[in-house]
């Protein structure tokens, strides 16, 4: 039985390898959403699998904590936003989507091969996924980068917060009850503020195209 | 135990209240009351700490040491001055229609907001508590970096959230991985991320995860510390923000964020028995203080300037930290005691001078002297502070990590004197110009606040010429705790 859920955690992280690439390649705004909100669902799925596996109660805490703010809480806050900001079926042009996927494998196989070594140092049933975090942590990083509009920047924030959450199950048992209500607060209080920051954007450049905020160059 | 919780207790009553009523009058009055009440339990703090010794409080949350005693003191002093300054300077602001009622309601409000995040910062002995403070301290600044709403003000805030953002989740990285290897060590605990817990363990850390975890807490400390390559944010934020907030910022932010670079440091150095993480910190300290050089010789702008400026001598810190030895230690940790009295006094003068011009463009600004005297000398001398001119306090400092560098590592000394050359010459003959000159400016309607401005230049005189004993006491211990 206990092997059984291993194996579901290692599909369940392969699933959330899978969404970071999807969102990377994504160009609709409103799927984006929905990537995001599946991957914070699959991440507190393979929570659940870990504490059911090690009994480790405080980790259903967790995943409790990360559902009701990554599959609820904040998804709701973004569907809100892009209504008011009249955005939701904004479609993005990506150049060179192929380019943007051989880079995201070469990091997924850079991110295996830092992760070899520390993780058969770690103690939790899940080590074997550290390599995905940790893919999945500088996916979330490029999709930042490769994005122009104030949106889906935000939604690779996010992602990528999924991802060093994901990196905390598979290094330990999750981070310490206190810490992780922190970094919720954090996350929460975060988003808020971008969502305040994307109206006075808008309202300023009349567009949420990150592009018109290049006019601080380093002289 | 009970003046520890008044320190962070304070300025958080302070938020709640003045989100409140922080368009009424008398919040400016209020701002400074709060942040008075916060230096006051400080020092309370300090007194109780010099006669009885470190504390632990809460269950061990939250502790005072050699190493953070001077710091809070110093966040708790400069958050009064700045709160003091920012009297006259947010009513000249008022006057001229860039503050609303809502907008001073949000300014005095996360202002305090911001004082208790620092504090609570300097102050938790959880690495994961100082990880969500930090974090928390961007928060709350960068809704006040694009308080004017201007198009250059929202693309500095967005540059500041994203670039911190990125970097503070390099940090999380590294804190997972500084529990993955303490979980090995102590277990399974909420402790384990204590950092005295971790101190007593840190030999048998595992080497491995704690140089992987370094890196990463280096890069995401380093960002909010504003070390080149990851600097990009700073220059940005200074200038555009409220010259307070510009103040506070470099005087107190990149200290706080310096500080958890150190106390990760210890851990490393102390898992790897290599000069691993000293080497780091060497390397990144002295690409930053070179290329802060250069960069701060092209500004036009005299905010920006001085932000240059800060990432220089942050640079710098974090070099004197990366040789590690008792006296490069002692020269760092009064480095950062003088830098952030003197830049924040620089900041007092610049805001004032840049509401005299109506603009922060250097070229525009002429004659200070002539018009209004104190801001003219508070510049001046602030700048020659700054530039390490004796017998100020930057001077000892700064011949100390000079000195320790020939010593110790003779190839970077001539990359340092190049670049503290570079900034000299740049910020002497611009500052010159501003306050001596042919003047066209006019007097400010409300008088300007310079009391603070001399506080801090002559607190880092004395410091130049004479240290407290406690003070002393205090340096040495700290120097001993970094170790390196």
């Amino acid at each position: 039985m206990d092997n059984l859920i291993t194996q579901l955690i290692n599909l369940f992280a392969a699933v959330i390898l899978m969404l970071a690439f999807a969102m990377l390649s994504q160009r609709r705004i409103l799927t984006l959403i929905h990537l995001f909100t599946l991957q914070g669902l699959t991440v507190v799925a393979s929570t659940v699998a870990v504490a059911y596996v090690t009994h480790q109660h405080h980790l259903y805490y967790s995943a409790a904590l990360t559902l009701a703010l990554k599959c609820f809480l904040i998804p709701y806050l973004l569907h809100r936003l892009i209504n008011r900001l009249n955005v939701r079926w904004d479609i993005e042009t990506l150049i060179n989507i192929p380019t943007i996927m051989l880079i995201g494998i070469v990091l997924v196989v850079f991110s295996f091969n830092l992760a070899l070594p520390i993780a058969k140092l770690s103690a939790s049933i899940a080590r074997g996924t550290l390599g995905i975090a940790i893919a999945c942590f500088l996916l979330s990083f490029m999709m930042m980068i490769t994005r122009a509009k104030a949106v889906p920047q935000v939604i690779g924030f996010l992602s990528m917060e999924n991802a060093l959450f994901f990196a905390a199950t598979s290094a330990t048992y999750g981070m310490p009850m206190v810490v992780e209500l922190g970094i919720a607060l954090d996350v929460l209080v975060g988003v808020l503020i971008l969502g305040v920051f994307m109206f006075q954007i808008r309202e300023q450049f009349d567009s949420l195209d990150i592009s018109h905020l290049e006019k601080l160059k380093e002289d | 135990m009970d003046a520890l919780l008044l320190v962070f207790l304070t300025p958080l009553a302070g938020a709640l209240v003045l989100a409140l009523i922080g368009h009424r009058a008398y919040a400016r009055d209020l701002n400074v009351v709060f942040s008075l009440g916060t230096f006051l339990a400080a020092a309370a703090l300090t007194v109780r700490i010099i006669s009885d010794g470190p504390l632990f409080a809460l269950d061990k949350q939250f502790f005072i040491d050699p190493l953070n005693v001077f710091l809070v003191t110093l966040t708790a002093f400069v958050g009064l001055s700045t709160s003091i300054f920012s009297r006259p300077y947010m009513r000249v602001e008022q006057d001229h229609g860039k503050m609303t009622p809502l907008r001073m309601r949000l300014y005095f409000s996360m202002y305090q907001l911001f004082s208790f995040t620092m504090l609570v910062a300097l102050m938790t002995n959880n690495m994961g508590i100082l990880w969500v403070a930090m974090e928390a301290a961007t928060l709350t600044t960068v809704l006040l970096v694009s308080i004017y709403r201007t198009p250059a003000s929202l693309e500095a805030a967005w540059k500041y959230f994203i670039l911190c953002g990125v970097g503070i989740a390099q940090a999380l990285f590294g804190t997972i991985l500084l529990y993955m290897a303490a979980d090995r060590v102590i277990g399974d605990s909420a402790d384990a991320l204590l950092w005295t817990n971790l101190e007593v363990v840190k030999m048998q850390l595992d080497p491995t995860i704690m140089s992987l975890a370094f890196i990463f807490l280096l890069l995401g400390y380093g960002t909010k510390v504003g070390l080149v390559p990851v600097h990009n944010w700073l220059p940005d934020a200074h200038a555009e923000g409220p010259t307070p907030i510009s103040a506070v910022l470099s005087g107190l932010l990149l200290n706080v964020a310096l500080y958890a670079v150190i106390r990760c440091k210890v851990l490393t150095d102390g898992a790897l028995h290599s000069p691993f993480a000293g080497n780091l910190m060497i390397g990144f300290g002295l690409l930053s203080v070179v290329a802060a050089a250069f960069f701060l010789s092209r500004q036009k702008d005299v905010k920006r300037m001085f932000a240059y400026s800060s990432i220089e001598h942050m640079g710098l810190m974090t070099f004197a930290f990366g040789m590690g030895g008792p006296i490069a230690n002692f020269a760092g940790l009064l480095h950062m005691t003088v830098h952030s009295l003197v830049k924040s006094a620089i900041f007092f003068a610049v805001g004032h001078a840049a509401q005299q011009a109506g603009t922060q463009i250097m070229e525009d600004i002429k004659g200070l002297i002539k018009v209004t005297p104190s801001v003219g000398w508070g510049l001046m001398l602030g700048s020659l502070a700054i530039l390490g001119m004796p017998p100020f306090g930057v001077f000892a400092s700064e011949f100390l990590i000079l000195t320790t560098a020939m010593r110790e590592l003779p190839w970077a000394t001539p990359f340092l004197l190049l670049a503290l050359g570079v900034a000299f010459a740049a910020i002497f003959s611009r500052v010159q110009e501003m306050v001596f000159g042919q003047t066209a400016l006019k007097p400010l309607a409300h008088p300007p606040a310079l009391l603070p401005v001399f506080v801090h230049l002559g607190l880092a005189l004395m410091l130049g010429l004479y240290i407290p004993p406690y003070l002393d006491v205090w340096y040495r211990q700290a120097a001993r705790l970094i170790g390196g």
